[in-house]
């Protein structure tokens, strides 16, 4: 008989002075997804941001819709739409102050819309004209990230300096849940909880990493309660409650700003499209489940609440859809411009200082322009020569 | 030849000094790694410097690569400098997403806008009698990445010299520091650091006619002794240390190559998708008219960093170079 099959007979003593670091029962998420809309918790919400919340997520699902259109024209190469997650995207944007850093991966681009980004300079990765359409610095959204959670660090490190540095700045890092399962992720989560960094992450738990589903992405109870491990909260939110994430967002950006350190939310949502306009999302998953989410809709939810309590009619559906339409009319109309783009640039920004062989290959490619330009080529011509 | 008063310093003083002058002369450098503090990392690189500078500074982190580089570029991102030490050589693996999705290639994917003046220190290379993991040479991973640069110093000056360039750099530097010498001595005064010298330069440390030992980090002291040796042997052999591997100096590479006729290079590292057959090709499109003999190349096996007790066999010595240099009289053997 093994010791672990003593049951009653195992009892290791503690060693000594052992006791935990940490009382993890504040951590534990609740056992349900927080939520607002259709409660009593309602009632507190500010009207005014109800409203913002509401017209920002109309523009977020005609964005999606509008971009998903331009792959279909081959204006943009893939388009991963966050339809049916407009709640995070939108709440994530709005929570942050205007100095705090937004960290959003390849799904987020409406969350750096509605920071305000221009919704075409949101979209070049994904044309494919260059892998970050704006300057990060100018707007506070680091690059959209394709390599999952990698920019989870990069979160935590900037969080991190700005507090070095004395400023009052908060990082608010976006991740799927099947990057939980990368090591960038632990790693992240670690650093952050050690060094108390100023620093949110949210999960958006929308069910599937591609086609592969939670159940077999964790066997953990839920996303949230990972943070206990790391000696942060854990908060569960209904991820297309719009009120819910705003608040449990607000609160965890406070609580960092404070320097309470790093919170984990996952916000349960359910990605109502494919993973991309290239799968194909009938092979894992029925439509009976997306109906069910497709009946838990953000926008639904949150117009209920606030045509019931008198906040909207009809006139103001009507002018957040018309303002909506406008949004896309201008996207697809920039969209619809090919690029104009400088071969030269391919060299503009390896290095400070180009290195002697960039420069022989920038010349190389100057010629081959310039040959180009001057009709067919012959053999013995070659640029570089 | 002049006399030097001073006690003389080695290769791993010369790297605490010239981190501890970066810190002084601006307050974004910062220190981080494993064991970087208290201990002053395992090589005691770092000695000094928590106390000095504080913890802020001088930062011990959790133990874990991929969060000390991926840290690091948020930190750059907000204006820091970091100085990130990774503990050995084959430690750093996990750190190589970080290094190559994102370190590398973020000025070039945001246009300059976000540059990322990071510098990665990693002890490297044999010769110490380490055990698994801790002898690997990795140079020819951060070569074939665009975006880092990659240096090596061989000299106590060029330790000094190359970290400070490589912590005012606007790009991020992976600084291979090799193992085997940090405890070597030369006549570099540590009361009067030197200038700093330039990333990207080669030099010559030993002029000769008759062919050119092309060679950087570990093999240098190595190369200087083969050409030593060689005298004997009616050989008058040139030795260039490459200090810099990207931007790789084709200038003074060539030139050596042009005016001697003859090359070997010689690096720990495999020779297979090694650094040498990089070199030996960019010396032979400069300087095919001008070779006497095939470009060669002296390397350390194609096999994973053997056991400790068997390492003298696998790393380049003094006749394994002289063997090639043997090679080098072409025309009479062919
Ligand atoms: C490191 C890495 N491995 C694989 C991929 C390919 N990939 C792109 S998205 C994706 C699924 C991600 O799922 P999840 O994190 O849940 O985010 P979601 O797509 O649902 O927003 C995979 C496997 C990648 N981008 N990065």
């Amino acid at each position: 008989m093994t010791v672990m099959e003593q049951r009653g007979a195992y009892r290791p003593t503690p060693p000594p002075a052992w006791q935990p670091r940490t009382d993890p029962a504040p951590l534990l998420p609740d056992a349900l997804p927080f939520r607002v809309l259709g409660t009593e918790a309602a009632a507190q919400a500010d009207p005014g941001l109800l409203r913002r919340l509401y017209a920002e997520l109309v523009r977020g699902r005609r964005y999606n819709a509008q971009a998903t259109a331009l792959t279909k024209q081959g204006r943009l190469a893939v388009y991963p739409s966050s339809t049916g997650q407009e709640a995070c995207e939108v709440a994530a944007a709005l929570v942050l102050q205007e100095r705090d850093w937004l960290f959003p991966s390849y799904r987020d681009t409406l969350a750096a819309v509605a920071r305000g980004l221009d919704p075409v300079q949101a979209l070049t990765l994904l044309r494919g004209d260059w892998h970050t359409g704006y300057d990060p610095h100018e707007h506070r959204i680091a690059p959209l990230c394709t390599p999952l959670a990698t920019q989870l660090p990069h979160a935590v490190g900037l969080a991190h300096a700005a507090r070095l540095k004395g400023d009052d700045v908060v990082a608010l890092a976006l991740v799927g849940d099947g990057g939980t399962s990368e090591g960038d992720f632990h790693e992240a989560l670690n650093f952050a909880a050690v060094w108390q960094a100023p620093v949110v992450f949210l999960v958006q738990n929308n069910g599937f990493a591609i086609s592969v589903p939670l159940a077999k992405q964790t066997a953990a109870p839920s996303l949230a309660h990972k943070a206990v491990g790391y000696g942060m909260p854990g908060r569960l939110v209904d991820g297309n409650d719009a009120a819910a994430v705003h608040q449990v967002l607000s609160e965890a950006i406070a609580h960092a700003r404070a320097g309470g350190g790093p919170t984990l939310v996952e916000a349960v949502t359910y990605r109502i499209d494919a993973h991309t306009n290239a799968d194909d999302a009938t092979r894992y998953r029925g439509d009976a489940e997306v109906e069910t989410w497709r009946a838990h809709d953000p926008i639904a939810l949150l117009e209920r609440e606030l045509t019931e309590r008198g906040l909207l009619d009809d006139d103001g559906i009507r002018a957040a859809r018309e303002d909506a339409e406008t949004m896309a009319a201008d996207l697809r109309e920039r969209m619809n411009q090919d690029p104009v783009l400088d071969p030269m640039d391919l060299f503009a920004h390896v290095y400070a200082q180009p290195t002697t062989q960039l420069l022989e290959q920038e010349a190389q490619l100057k010629a081959e322009l310039d040959a180009e330009a001057d009709g067919p080529h012959h053999l013995g011509e070659g640029a570089g020569r | 030849m002049t006399t030097v008063a001073v006690k003389p310093a080695t290769m791993a003083q010369a790297l605490t000094r010239a981190l501890r002058d970066a810190m002084a002369a601006d307050p974004a450098v910062h220190v981080m790694g494993e064991d970087v503090g208290t201990l002053g990392g395992v090589f005691r690189v770092t000695d000094g410097l928590a106390k000095e500078f504080g913890e802020d500074r001088c930062t011990d982190t959790p133990l874990a690569e991929a969060g000390i580089l991926g840290t690091a570029v948020g930190m750059a991102m907000y204006g820091l400098r970091p100085v990130v030490e990774m503990q050995f050589d084959a430690f750093a693996y996990p750190a190589f997403e970080q290094l190559i999705s994102h370190v590398a290639r973020m000025r070039n994917r945001t246009r300059g806008a976000m540059p990322l003046p990071i510098t990665i220190r990693v002890p490297y290379g044999g010769g110490i009698g380490g055990v698994e993991h801790h002898s690997d040479s990795s140079e020819a991973y951060y070569m074939a990445t665009p975006g880092l640069h990659v240096v090596t110093p061989a000299t106590v000056a060029d330790a000094y010299g190359l970290l400070r360039a490589a912590i005012a750099s606007d790009d991020p530097v992976v600084f291979l520091e090799p193992k085997r010498l940090y405890w070597s001595k030369d006549s570099w005064n540590p009361d009067e650091p030197t200038a700093v010298e330039p990333i990207g330069r080669a030099v010559v440390r030993r002029s000769g006619r008759s062919a050119t030992l092309i060679t950087y980090g570990p093999s240098v002291p190595v190369c200087l002794e083969a050409a030593e040796a060689a005298r004997a042997e009616g050989w008058d052999l040139e030795v260039v240390d490459l200090r810099s591997l990207v931007p790789f100096d084709d200038e003074t590479v060539s030139a050596s190559v042009r005016r001697t006729g003859r090359a070997v290079v010689v690096h720990e590292s495999g020779g297979f998708g090694g650094p040498g057959g990089e070199i030996a090709a960019r010396v032979t499109e400069r300087c095919f008219h001008y070779l006497e003999a095939p470009v060669l190349r002296v390397a350390g096996f194609d096999i994973p960093y053997p056991p400790p007790m068997l390492e003298r066999h696998h790393l380049p010595g003094v006749d394994r170079i002289l063997d090639a240099v043997g090679r080098l009289q072409w025309e009479a053997d062919s």
